[in-house]
Order: structure tokens, then C-alpha cells, then sequence
């Protein structure tokens, strides 16, 4: 029978049931491998729901450092009877399956064209415990083990990784190496080892971190300088407050009182979360909230307000699956219209578009720079792949000599000295006013907020040039913000080409690893990862300088190809639809396929 | 209502506060409301209130929601901050702004159809919050901009200037600011300013949530005879728990009253509330008291009004949070950010 044969070049998958406590034993296997300087990517597929469902972790590892996944699954290790059959059908042929052979499961279930591995996984872990959640917990930790000498990856790896995450509890400590060995020996005794797939000891991780877009994104939003935080829990978002909340915690504590150098509050719902962003902008606080989805749906009518009023907010919207509820577990890139264009009237709005955790960190401290500056809303548009999965990415790295950018706000001694002030008067050209924070001075600089139309000096009126002028200068401002916001990157072929693909957000490690295989096949693709909305020159340049340009992306209906037709007036049959949506992240594969498929056709 | 502009310049000798303020220094521009409504006497109470408490304009922020009530605030205290945000979501505004600035006072003006309806919930967990501010609803139990639609406040049996009758329960304000745990809270009518203005002091001086309902009867579409919020009708069920008067700190406190029929209530920054009774038996400091009393007395038709409620060591939010003294929106980067040595040891951990 085949045998598929890959030394640091493989996707295992872990089919699991919510609740068991394998998911830290799952982050033990990848941390390992990473520990053996070999790259690796997991991913968390998992249902809405809290325990006894289905979920899964595919972790794909690759010496060539590709983060996306790749499509297929060479090894699973089918530990939940209910998704079994799936589980089974979705091994490549010549691929591994691992699964507890304590009580036998019909023959039928198997196949003939992968190699079964059996391991009594539950009557190791009844005989060595007596307890039924340690005999469950355990037993995780035994596969494991059992997986590691069929992989080949070293047990010293794991004993140094559970006297860093046990220091100080030695019980759980000698428990933990306990069980990975009673996995490790049962291999060694009765199957043979390692298999066709295997880990072998590399350098390729270098000093990068291995971390979750999320987490980033709440150190960033620290470093940053953010002080007022409003949110309400929703997945798959919540975990950038409770980030937040962690490091200032650690890092905003006053250590000779107590006190915090910063406020969060859990908001009743999303539009308090967002009001309070609001207000807290207004009044000259660096302020944020994250959310997704559904929470940008509510939050619109005020993102309408502070586009109008010109108020400072930071969004961190965490993408998953729409319209509506959809799949709030699952990934897409399908909010981008509805953030670009947020509320009703005319509005435009910032969104920047991390590609990996240390994006989220450099997005999420630069969308407070920029709100500042730009007095306006900026999304920072991650999403559930990123925000929730572990990646291997840059370290962070902070420029100590860096000062926030406030932006321009008046002083007290400016005010005094006689400098004018007119709320929303367009006096740079750049279309960005000054502004006061409320209590400034005694007698000057104070104005009216509102939503509703006002002229330069920010009074009330509904005359048809101080609207024309407000909403003009509103443009100059988007303008402005084009050439404040990362611009593209740009990656040429090896050879010159008519072809182009512009790509975004969490669809750049599949990409990148896509345009490598096509390069290797003779197709040669000129790339840009859009990096920002507004759009700079660049973006034009880019299309106008081929005859295709394929559009990758998270969504059905091609959100950001309409964004560039509607927003750089491009011929639209020049852009070409690459659309992944089924909720799993897009693969390397997918992309190759789509691309590989639309050049096959023009040549026939 | 006059659409003549006030003039900004006033005659030198008009009377100073101890701030150096005269009386015309706290109003705003001209009302655009209807001539008579009672949204305009609240205004004048404010601009009382504030001049006698030498509070210096510019450190109060104003912010308000959407309708009649929450366009007053461009008419008191020109020159300070106001925001007029969006249609019952001024609470969560005004959080978020206390929360960047702790040391201005903040006043959120707001109706009934602003706060009890669309902003029933921003309204309550702002009270349980603790958000220290003085919020005032200027409830006339009618949508006044859109011509005449009963809100969330208007009683069941009232009719509506069209004649129809009103079949839906009132929300009751003051109710549910005791309930969910306001520190400080009052009714009282637009057309008592006697009663209103030291209620309004009191509030501004409060160091937790102060909640003052005032019924403020809307002239043009609520002031006829099926209305329960008319000028009339609340002249004739008005039962004041209460006649106040308010102590700013290191004034020497003085009082015409006997002995016995007054009680002093010091708030947190040492100022005096002083409460003459009229009902003996009305302890203001016991909530569960306050709303058994108002309930049985709503239940005869009275209307009481006066401080209903007061918790003289109420804290706000930001001691529940235990944030820094100095405003949240004057930290640098080098107080916040921890720099790239921290950010080594968060590298290292994650590898």
C-alpha cells in the first residue's frame, strides 16, 4: 500500500469532542514540533457551542515556513466516535489514522488505502488512574506521547515544555511526564516507528514568536496607548479585551498605589461599548472597542456620528462568518463592505488589514495614531483565523523613542495666544480641523458636537454650502488618510508578467505559498497584499499595469474586488473573483486551482 | 421662544459669583422652543444652579441625546463642551467621556422619549454603573418633535391632544433609578424652581449617580385637560416629600426652621443638603423606604417630588474601577507604553 513519505512536511489533524481537555494538548504537540525548529501552523475548527460537540486542531508543519493551510489531511487522530466516518473519509490515500483501540470498531469504518494505527488509549489510562477526569485528561496526554515517537519528534522537548508551564507544581509536573511516557512505550513495544511522516530536527523557526492575532492586537492596543476600553463579549472577538485586560494588569498599575492607568468596562451591549469609545474620543482618551460582525451592525449609527462629528474611535473587528449569526465559529473576509461604508448618508471609513499576530500588534497601536490624527473611526479588520489561531510570526518590536500622534488638538496656551479656532474648518488644507477637548479654556475653543449638519465654526445649519464644504473636506480628509495608512506590499514575479493578484488580510500565507507553486508550474503572477483602505495610487497603478487581476478573498460576493471597482472606477471584467467562503481558512490549493483553472481556460 | 440674538456683551457692574462669573456667563444661546415649555425653566435652574455653586463653565461637559430636551443644552453654559449624540445613548457617551476625564462635572440632559423608551437600557445601567454625573430626564410624557406621539412615561388613561387615549403602562424613571442602585434621586416640576434649583446643586455636587426626573409639561402638544403631565394637573397632585436648600462646604449653615423638622444630609465633598419635611416620617437616606413611600403615594395619584434619595457616601465608577487621579486623557506614552524590554521578555515567553 502507499505510504505517504514527508519528513517536516505534513498536516495532522485531531479530531476531538469540546470539553475533553485536549485542546492544551493539542497547543503541547504543536509547541514541540516548533521546538524542533520545524515551522507549524494549527488551527482551531470548532462549533458554536460550549462542550460535547465536535472540534479539531490541524496543524499543518512545514520546513518552508507556509502559515496557511494547505489542504488535505495526511495523518488524523480520530478520537471522537461521532464524526468518525468523516474524520476516516478526509485522510489523504497512503495517509495515517490514529485512533484508541480499546474497544474494536467495525471493519466496515476503516480503509483499505490508509495505514490504521491502534492504540489502547483508554485502558492505558484506566490502569495507570483512578479518577474519570484525570483518565480523560490523561489520556490526552498519552496519544500524545504515543504520537511522538511515531512522529519522531524528542521526549526532552516535552519534558522542558511541562517544567515551564508546571514550575512550582512538581505533582503535575511528574503526572504529565508520567502519562507522555506510558504513550511513548506502548509505541515503543508493540508498533513500529517512526512512520512516513515524520519530524526531524531543523532551524527554521529562527526568533520568531508563536502567538494568536487576538492576544497581539490586546498588547498592541497597550502599546498603543489605549486607556479607555468598552466591548461586549461576542466571538470570535472577545479575546482582545480580555488580552487588554491582562497586560494592563501587568503593565498599567501604578505600583506605589494601586491604581490603574486605565478603565474597561463591560458594556450592557454593543452600542454602549461603542458610545462609550465615543465619548471617551471625544473627551481626548485614547479609546477602543472589538467586536464582530453582528457588533458592527449595531455599533453603525454611531460609527455614522463619529465619521460625521469627526470623533477618534478604534474598532478591532474580528471577522467570522455572516450574514447575520452565520457561523460565528468560522472564518471570513465578509465585513469589509459593511465597515468600509458603515451607517447610512455618505461615509467612508479607515480599515487596515493585518496579515498575521504581529500585524494585529502594529495595526492595532497604529489604529490609535491614526484615529487620532485622522479624528475619525479606523477598523483594524483581523479575523477568526488569525485572531484566534497560533502563529509563527516577527517578534514585536517597539520604537522606544516613538510619541503618540494626537493629532491636532488646540491648547489652552494656543487658544490664549490667539491662534483661531473654527471646530471644523479646513485650515491645512488636508482636510483635517482642529480640535478642543472639553474644560480647555475658560472662554475659548468651546463648540457643539451633533450629528447634524453645521458650518466650519460647528453651529447648526442646514445651508447647502456649509454642507457642500463639510462634506468636501471630509473627502480631503479620506484622501489624506490614503497616504497615512500601511501602504501595499508589492512582490513581482520572476519573470515579467500581464497577470497580477491582489490579496488581503488572512489570505496572504496561502498566498504566498501559492504564488511559490505556481512560479514552480510556469505561472508567473505579479502580487500585491493590499495592506489598507483608502486606496493610494499604487493600487491603480498595479491593475493598470496588467490585463488580469485576480481578487483573492474570504467572502461570496467579492467584497473587496467591488470596493476597488466602486472606489478606483476599474473596468470590472479586468478584475477576476478568487473566493473561498466555506467558513474554513483558504488554502494554498484552492488558490493554485482557481488561478491555474482561469489561465488553463484563456489558452484553450 | 425670540429669535432675537442675546447680546454678547453685558453691562460691567452685573453681580459676580465667587468665580468671577456674572449670571449671563452660564446661559447659552437663544431657545429654540416653544414659548412657555418647561424644557426652558429646567435651562434657567441649571444656569441658577451653576452660578451659585461657582462652578466655572468650561468644566462641565454637557452632553444629551436626541429630541426637544436634548437640544436645551446649546442653550445654558455656552462656553462649555456640549454633545448632542445620538437618540437615547447620551449615557454611554457621557461614561465613556467621564471615564477619559474625571475631573470635569458632567451633565446629561435627556427626555422621556430619549431615556425611556429607545435608552431605557443605557438609562438603567448607567445608574447601576454609578457614573458620577447629574442626569437630568425633562419628562413631559409626549414626542414633542415629531407632533404629539405619547412616550414610554405618559399614564395609562391619559389622552393625547388629539384625543386619544393612552392603554400602555408608564415607565416610571425615578422607580428604576432606585432599583438599580442610583446614589441620589429626585423629582420635581419644571415650574418649582425653588424646589428644583437646590435639587439640581445637589446633584452637581454628588460624587456618585444623581437622577432628577422633572415633569416638564410640553405647552404645545401635552397641556390640556386628558393630560397627566400639564402644568395644571401636576400643580394639583404635587406632594413634596420635601423643600431643600443646598450648603456649599465652608459656608456657615444657617436656618429659619425649628430644630427637628430639619435634617442636614453632608455629601461626599462636605457640602450640606438641608431637607425641611413635610412628611415627618420621610428618611431620604433609606432606599427601600423611598420606593415603598412614592409607590403607595403614585398609587393615590399624587405625584411626589423632592429627594426621594440620597446615599451620602456614594462612590462612582471610576473608585469602583480604581483608575489613576490624573485624567485618563493626560497620559503620555512614557507612562502607558512599557517599552520595548517588556516587549522582549513577552518575545521570549513566546518561543
Amino acid at each position: 500500500m502507499k505510504r505517504i513519505e514527508a519528513i517536516n512536511d505534513f498536516v495532522i489533524k485531531f479530531a476531538n469532542v469540546n470539553g475533553s481537555g485536549s485542546a492544551s494538548a493539542n497547543e503541547l504537540f504543536a509547541k514541540a514540533v516548533m521546538r524542533m525548529g520545524v515551522p507549524v501552523s494549527p488551527r482551531n475548527i470548532f462549533p458554536s457551542n460550549i462542550q460535547g460537540m465536535p472540534t479539531w486542531y490541524e496543524a499543518r508543519v512545514c520546513e518552508k515556513g507556509y502559515h496557511g493551510r494547505r489542504g488535505g489531511v495526511d495523518m488524523m487522530v480520530a478520537m471522537n466516535p461521532q464524526t468518525w466516518d468523516a474524520d476516516v473519509a478526509e485522510v489523504e490515500t497512503g495517509g495515517y489514522l490514529f485512533y484508541d483501540s480499546t474497544r474494536p470498531l467495525p471493519a466496515s469504518k476503516f480503509r483499505d488505502d490508509v495505514h490504521t494505527i491502534g492504540v489502547p488509549l483508554t485502558d492505558i489510562a484506566n490502569a495507570a488512574y483512578s479518577e474519570p477526569r484525570q483518565r480523560q485528561l490523561f489520556k490526552n496526554i498519552i496519544y500524545v506521547g504515543a504520537l511522538s515517537v511515531l512522529l519522531d519528534v524528542e521526549a526532552q522537548v516535552f519534558e522542558t515544555l511541562f517544567a515551564e508551564q508546571y514550575k512550582g507544581k512538581e505533582r503535575l509536573l511528574e503526572s504529565n511526564v508520567q502519562a507522555l511516557h506510558l504513550g511513548r512505550n506502548y509505541v515503543k513495544e508493540h508498533l513500529q516507528a517512526p512512520l512516513g511522516i515524520r519530524v526531524q530536527r531543523a532551524d527554521n523557526v529562527g526568533d520568531q514568536i508563536f502567538t494568536d492575532g487576538n492576544s497581539a492586537a490586546g498588547l498592541g492596543l497597550v502599546y498603543g496607548g489605549a486607556t479607555v476600553a468598552a466591548w461586549y463579549p461576542i466571538t470570535p472577538s472577545t479575546s482582545v479585551p480580555e488580552a487588554f485586560q491582562k497586560y494592563c494588569s501587568k503593565f498599567r498599575v501604578d505600583p506605589a498605589t494601586g491604581q490603574h492607568k486605565f478603565a474597561i468596562v463591560q458594556a450592557e451591549d454593543e452600542l454602549a461599548s461603542i458610545g462609550m469609545v465615543v465619548g471617551a474620543g471625544w473627551n481626548g482618551a485614547r479609546a477602543f472597542t472589538a467586536t464582530s460582525g453582528p457588533g458592527v451592525s449595531l455599533m453603525t449609527e454611531f460609527i455614522g456620528l463619529a465619521y460625521f462629528a469627526e470623533i477618534p474611535v478604534t474598532i478591532i473587528n474580528v471577522q467570522r462568518g455572516g450574514p447575520s449569526t452565520g457561523m460565528p465559529t468560522r472564518t471570513q473576509q465578509s465585513d469589509l463592505l459593511s465597515c468600509a461604508y458603515a451607517s447610512h448618508g455618505d461615509t467612508k471609513h479607515v480599515l487596515l488589514f493585518p496579515q498575521d499576530p504581529h500585524e494585529c500588534f502594529t495595526h492595532s497601536a497604529a489604529a490609535l495614531d491614526l484615529a487620532e490624527r485622522l479624528q475619525t473611526p479606523i477598523f483594524v479588520m483581523s479575523d477568526l483565523d488569525i485572531g484566534m489561531n497560533q502563529r509563527l510570526c516577527k517578534p514585536f518590536v517597539w520604537d522606544d523613542a516613538q510619541a503618540y500622534d494626537r493629532g491636532k488638538i488646540m491648547t489652552a496656551e494656543e487658544l490664549e495666544a490667539g491662534k483661531p479656532f473654527g471646530r471644523y474648518r479646513d485650515v491645512d488644507g488636508d482636510g483635517i480641523p482642529w480640535r478642543t477637548l472639553p474644560g480647555t479654556h475658560p472662554s475659548k475653543g468651546a463648540f457643539f458636537t451633533r450629528g447634524t449638519s453645521r458650518n466650519p465654526q460647528a453651529m447648526y445649519s442646514e445651508a447647502g454650502p456649509d454642507y457642500i464644504y463639510n462634506m468636501e473636506r471630509l473627502l480631503r480628509k479620506f484622501i489624506t488618510a490614503a497616504t497615512l495608512v500601511p501602504q501595499p506590499v508589492f512582490r513581482p514575479a520572476q519573470q515579467p508578467t500581464r497577470l497580477g493578484v491582489i490579496y488581503y488580510g488572512s489570505t496572504s500565507p496561502a498566498m504566498r505559498e501559492a504564488l511559490d507553486v505556481l512560479e514552480r508550474n510556469g505561472v508567473y503572477v505579479d502580487a500585491m497584499r493590499l495592506c489598507a483602505f483608502p486606496f493610494p495610487d499604487s493600487v491603480s497603478e498595479f491593475i493598470a499595469a496588467h490585463d488580469k487581476v485576480f481578487v483573492a478573498e474570504q467572502n461570496r460576493d467579492g467584497q473587496m474586488r467591488t470596493l476597488l471597482i466602486n472606489e478606483l472606477e476599474i473596468n470590472p471584467a479586468k478584475l477576476v473573483r478568487v473566493l473561498h467562503y466555506d467558513g474554513t481558512p483558504i488554502t494554498a490549493r484552492f488558490i493554485i486551482r482557481t488561478i491555474h483553472d482561469s489561465v488553463a481556460k484563456e489558452l484553450v | 421662544m425670540t429669535f432675537i440674538a442675546k447680546p454678547r456683551l453685558h453691562h460691567p457692574t452685573l453681580h459676580t459669583n465667587q468665580v468671577g462669573y456674572t449670571r449671563r456667563d452660564y446661559e447659552g444661546r437663544i431657545s429654540t422652543l416653544c414659548a412657555g415649555c418647561g424644557h426652558d425653566s429646567i435651562s434657567a435652574a441649571i444656569i441658577q444652579a451653576c452660578w451659585d455653586l461657582n462652578i466655572e463653565p468650561h468644566r462641565v461637559a454637557k452632553l444629551s441625546g436626541i429630541g426637544c430636551s436634548s437640544k436645551t443644552p446649546d442653550y445654558f453654559l455656552g462656553a462649555s463642551h456640549g454633545f448632542n449624540t445620538v437618540h437615547g445613548r447620551m449615557p454611554s457617551v457621557l461614561t465613556g467621556a467621564n471615564l477619559a476625564n474625571r475631573e470635569l462635572l458632567y451633565l446629561g440632559v435627556s427626555g422621556d422619549g430619549d431615556s425611556a423608551s429607545i435608552g431605557l437600557g443605557q438609562f438603567a445601567n448607567a445608574m447601576r454603573r454609578g457614573v458620577r454625573m447629574a442626569y437630568i430626564v425633562e419628562n413631559n410624557g409626549v414626542y414633542g418633535l415629531t407632533k404629539g406621539q405619547f412616550s414610554a412615561t405618559a399614564d395609562r388613561g391619559s389622552k393625547s391632544k388629539k384625543g386619544v387615549v393612552n392603554s400602555e403602562s408608564p415607565v416610571d424613571l425615578v422607580g428604576i433609578a432606585l432599583q438599580l442602585g442610583a446614589t441620589y434621586v429626585a423629582r420635581s416640576f419644571s415650574g418649582d424652581k425653588a424646589q428644583l434649583v437646590p435639587l439640581i446643586k445637589g446633584a452637581m455636587e454628588h460624587g456618585g449617580a444623581a437622577f432628577i426626573d422633572v415633569i416638564s409639561p410640553c405647552v404645545t402638544f401635552n397641556n390640556h385637560s386628558g393630560s397627566t403631565k400639564s402644568y395644571d394637573y401636576v400643580r394639583q397632585h404635587n406632594e413634596a416629600v420635601s423643600r431643600i436648600d443646598f450648603m456649599e462646604p465652608g459656608q456657615e449653615i444657617t436656618t429659619d426652621y425649628p430644630p427637628g423638622a430639619l435634617v442636614e444630609v453632608e455629601q461626599h465633598d462636605g457640602s450640606l443638603l438641608r431637607l425641611r419635611k413635610l412628611h415627618t416620617d420621610y428618611d431620604p437616606t433609606d432606599r427601600y423606604a423611598a420606593m415603598s413611600y412614592m409607590q403607595t403615594h403614585a398609587a393615590l395619584g399624587e405625584i411626589l417630588t423632592g429627594l426621594l434619595y440620597i446615599d451620602p457616601l456614594a462612590t462612582d465608577l471610576h473608585t469602583a474601577l480604581n483608575t489613576t487621579a490624573q485624567p485618563l486623557n493626560t497620559l503620555n506614552a512614557a507612562q502607558l507604553n512599557p517599552g520595548q524590554k517588556a516587549l522582549d521578555k513577552i518575545n521570549a515567553a513566546l518561543r
